[in-house]
């Protein structure tokens, strides 16, 4: 398998888990964003809002490098 | 009635000048108020009718040349439903009132309690025990009287929704829980009006805008029958005032935009905001 790299950005309570090669995560291309998760130890029922470069994506949207990826749990504070 | 406001208008109207220097015509606050005091008719009114014949009230003399006469009308013309008055709704009620919304309906059952003064603008240590509603109120007469305001000290709910956004052009949705929000989605949807949503985690926050047809609060949050939880990370981590303040002030930059019917809004999009690095980012939702 390939070996690229991802942005992650976690956003609220999600920040604490951020990685520390945040700009430059590696991962296998090809692998669902999920399993990106599982790899870093984030949990993964706190990702609620997932974008993929802008876009809104899914748990089970696959990566293929090169993305920027942005995760924000449940919020509804005011 | 019109018209003997329009001939006392003419008498009242002073020489002034605008932020650039260029002359123009104005009137007082202290006239309006007396205006409309002698007529019978709201300070808005007065407003609208100094606008249409170029004279400017002397409280929106800033506001120009970003507004327009004709945007400053739109804007006195307009109801807003405020609903949840705490740490967005109190900023926004604020903002609205002084950009000059000229009516609006402000929506919270709750009073104050000591741990909404870390954020909540209308909050005070003197003021705890106190109807949000009815404080609001009291801050929107403050600041422009002639404004028209409709305090409700209830929730939204299913039952009283239909009244309190029937006459409104849009609603801001300031609540602090995803049940509560969604209710207001329905509602907003079956009264044919738009909703501007933001929501605050710690330094964190996003904010959309809804018409009735679109996909709305699903899109952000899932289904409203599969909601898992009724509260979010802001119960970890609180809501810090520099956040909400933001995101408030989004809303109201947005309700303008909405007001005056201009193109490049949040619908179908999400702003994203995290002021701990500050990252903006507008997403796409559809």
């Amino acid at each position: 398998m390939n070996r690229v790299y991802i942005q992650l950005k976690l956003f609220a309570g999600l920040a604490d888990f951020t990685p520390e090669n945040s700009d430059r995560v590696p991962i296998e291309s090809g692998v669902s964003v999920e399993s990106v998760l599982r790899q870093l130890d984030i949990p993964s029922v706190k990702a609620h809002l997932i974008f993929i470069n802008g876009v809104k994506g899914s748990l089970e949207s696959r990566l293929e490098g090169g993305e920027r990826v942005g995760i924000f749990p449940p919020v509804a504070g005011g | 009635m019109l018209d003997a406001i329009a001939s006392r208008l003419e008498q009242l109207a002073d020489a002034g000048i605008l932020g650039d220097g260029t002359p123009c015509k104005v009137i007082s606050a202290s006239d309006v108020l007396r205006l409309a005091d002698d007529t019978g008719v709201p300070g808005r009114i007065v407003e609208i009718a100094a606008l249409e014949r170029g004279i400017i009230p002397d409280r929106y003399l800033r506001n120009r040349q970003s507004l327009s006469a004709k945007d400053q009308i739109q804007l006195l013309e307009s109801r807003v439903c405020i609903v949840g008055l705490g740490g967005l709704g109190g900023l926004v009620t604020e903002t609205l009132a002084r950009m000059g919304i000229g009516r609006l309906t402000l929506v919270d059952g709750d009073v104050f309690e000591a741990h909404n003064l870390n954020r909540q603008l209308l909050s005070r240590s003197d003021g705890l025990g106190r109807s949000k509603a009815s404080d609001a109120e009291n801050r929107v007469a403050a600041i422009n009287p002639g404004i028209e305001t409709n305090a409700v000290a209830e929730y939204l709910t299913a039952s009283n929704a239909p009244a309190l956004l029937g006459e409104c052009d849009l609603a801001v949705d300031c609540l602090d829980n995803l049940r509560s929000r969604f209710t207001l989605a329905r509602a907003t949807a079956q009264a044919g009006i738009p909703m501007i949503s933001a929501a605050v985690a710690g330094l964190s926050g996003h904010i959309t805008t809804i018409f009735p047809q679109d996909k709305g609060l699903e899109a952000i949050y899932g289904p409203a029958d599969q909601l898992k939880v009724d509260k979010g990370e802001e119960q970890l981590l609180g809501c810090l005032a520099p956040g909400v303040n933001l995101m408030a002030s989004l809303e109201c930059a947005e309700a303008l935009q909405v007001l005056l019917s201009k193109e490049n809004i949040l619908r179908n999009r999400l702003l994203v905001v995290d002021l701990g690095d500050y990252t903006f980012e507008t997403l796409q939702l559809a």
